[in-house]
């Protein structure tokens, strides 16, 4: 399937420019989600100010190019917003901003909200604050490092 | 866009300029349909005949043994339901592998559902299938061994005289799946010990729509397609001349040109996969070196997925394909890369470059560069290179 060519031009422009790639350097919160087996993994980096503002987000993501979009929109979306207005950022926003994604990808968006999610639980749980409706993520990853121990 | 370098000719091949002008008086000139009594009609199915005659001697096969079909995977479908079927009272057992096309896996697991037993033989890590595995997986009840010649993601070429030895030695019968070796690679179907053998010309510059099944005499199979009396009564549909005789053009073309063709393109792939392995670190190439296509080169770089590395190609101009999830239409890599035993993460990083004698060494180098450029690019981006970075510089402290 040419998935080229069913990408909207949104998409596209995030995949191919896109906002906040990056780390930041002791971040307020870091959060990884993904699934290896899925081939797609997510890293949100946030800078929270004092006033539980988010001042900067970047992501670094390994996933197909609607993964790739829809991080770079969930990063645009999330800065300047307080951690509790970023927490309803939700992958249905990211996607409509994104004028959608072609269906067999959209399992690859879900991550957005996700990496989110567990961004704000690391900012969360290193500040021992608590926000109203934040769970505990949930992280599967690894089974590389094995293949390559095996393999010499 | 104007570049465009096309290395993506295991998915399809362009119709070569001699093989359309042979086609193109069937469409408007002789339009006659081959099955009818006039002699307007008559002089088409002479020439059908004679496209017969030479695919059929190209292979050491009789006019006969040659069924044409719509393709690749009807061929498939027909040999195997076709055996399933006329040898129901003999077994319900059949033995393939795990790396077949879909048009093989799908149909044993359709017959899977209709009482028939399927063993899924496994493959090494170069995508060789073990002949002690296949022979200690043959029961009295097997019927029939679908093995494919040549695998059309990692060009691994399989063992088949040996495969249709030992079929012979207990008594099944031997279908391969030929679609990416018919045309580029030397067949002769006694020496090779195939029984059935599926082919399609669009991946030897004929058109689509358009393959063979060669069933040898004697094999009993039962008719796939049901109708008219076309092809010897095994399979009916009207005669698509234009497209046989293009098919037998094509072939011919390649036959003539084949030992060329195999030095020219190995030097190109050998150039390709040296120039990948060396330059991008974290590279892998899958499949056997030696028993391989000459046009197929397939790599797993690490750290990165498979699509968003297709995409860049073609923005760059180079069409290319991947076993990575999102590209297969479901959420796991490619069957053939898990088999050979890659973990998913890196079976999603996978590319396939498939060349041929238009491509350039030009083309390659240009490939490579810029899979040099995307990949960094890439691995930039990528949280498991961040931390393999990270571990390797813990590691060294």
């Amino acid at each position: 399937m040419s998935q080229v060519t069913e990408y909207s031009s949104k998409v596209m422009d995030h995949f191919s420019n896109p906002r906040n790639v990056g780390e930041i350097e002791d971040p307020s919160g870091v959060g990884t989600v993904g699934n290896a087996k899925c081939g797609d993994i997510m890293r949100m980096y946030l800078d929270i100010d004092e006033n539980h503002v988010v001042r900067d987000a970047k992501f670094k993501t390994f996933g197909c190019g609607a993964a790739i979009a829809t991080s770079s929109m969930a990063t645009e979306h999330v800065k300047g917003k307080t951690v509790e207005e970023a927490l309803k950022v939700t992958n249905k926003a990211v996607m409509e901003a994104l004028d959608g994604l072609p269906p067999v990808t959209v399992l690859c968006s879900l991550l957005a909200e996700e990496a989110i999610h567990a961004a704000l639980w690391d900012y969360a749980t290193k500040n021992g604050i608590t926000i109203d409706g934040l769970k505990p993520p949930v992280n599967d990853i690894n089974e590389t490092e094995e293949f390559y121990q095996t393999q010499g | 866009m104007d570049k465009l370098i096309y290395m993506d000719n295991a998915a399809t091949t362009r119709v070569a300029k001699q093989v359309l002008d042979s086609m193109l008086p069937y469409f408007t000139e002789y339009y006659g349909n081959p099955s009818s009594a006039y002699t307007f009609a008559g002089r088409i199915a002479d020439d059908v005949l004679k496209a017969r005659g030479r695919i059929a001697e190209m292979i050491g096969a009789k006019e006969r043994e040659i069924l044409f079909t719509g393709g690749g995977s009807e061929s498939d479908n027909w040999a195997i339901k076709g055996v399933a079927d006329a040898l129901k009272d003999k077994g319900n057992h059949i033995i393939t592998t795990k790396i077949e096309h879909h048009a093989v896996l799908h149909t044993c697991e359709f017959l899977e559902k209709h009482g028939y037993e399927v063993t899924y033989l496994n493959v090494d890590r170069n995508g060789s299938v073990d002949l002690n595995e296949l022979e200690n997986a043959i029961t009295d009840r097997t019927i029939l061994i679908s093995i494919m010649f040549a695998n059309n993601e990692i060009g691994t070429i399989e063992p088949v005289k040996e495969i249709g030895e030992i079929a012979h030695k207990h008594g099944v019968y031997f279908h391969t799946d030929a679609v990416q070796a018919f045309g580029h690679v030397p067949i002769n179907v006694d020496e090779l010990n195939i029984d059935l053998m599926s082919t399609s010309a669009h991946k030897i510059n004929g058109p689509k729509g358009i393959g063979f099944l060669y069933i040898r005499s004697g094999i009993k199979i039962s008719n796939l397609i049901h109708g008219g009396a076309q092809e010897y009564s095994k399979r009916a549909g009207t005669t698509n001349a234009a497209s046989i005789i293009g098919f037998a053009k094509a072939a011919e073309l390649a036959a003539k040109n084949m030992d060329e063709t195999i030095k020219y393109e190995s030097s190109l792939r050998d150039r390709l996969i040296k120039r990948v392995t060396e330059e991008i670190p974290y590279s892998i190439v899958n499949g056997d070196l030696e028993k391989r296509l000459s046009n197929n080169a397939n790599f797993c770089f690490r750290f990165i997925e498979g699509e968003s590395l297709l995409i860049l190609l073609d923005q760059n101009g180079i069409c290319a394909s991947s076993g990575s999830a999102c590209t297969s239409g479901s959420l796991d890599p490619s069957h053939v890369l898990l088999a050979i035993g890659l973990p998913h993460e890196i079976a999603h990083g996978s590319v396939r470059l498939t060349i041929s004698n238009e491509t350039t060494i030009e083309d390659i180098d240009y490939t490579v560069d810029t899979l040099k450029r995307i990949i960094d690019r890439l691995r930039s981006m990528s949280p498991l290179y961040e931390d393999f970075v990270k571990k390797n510089r813990e590691a060294s402290k």
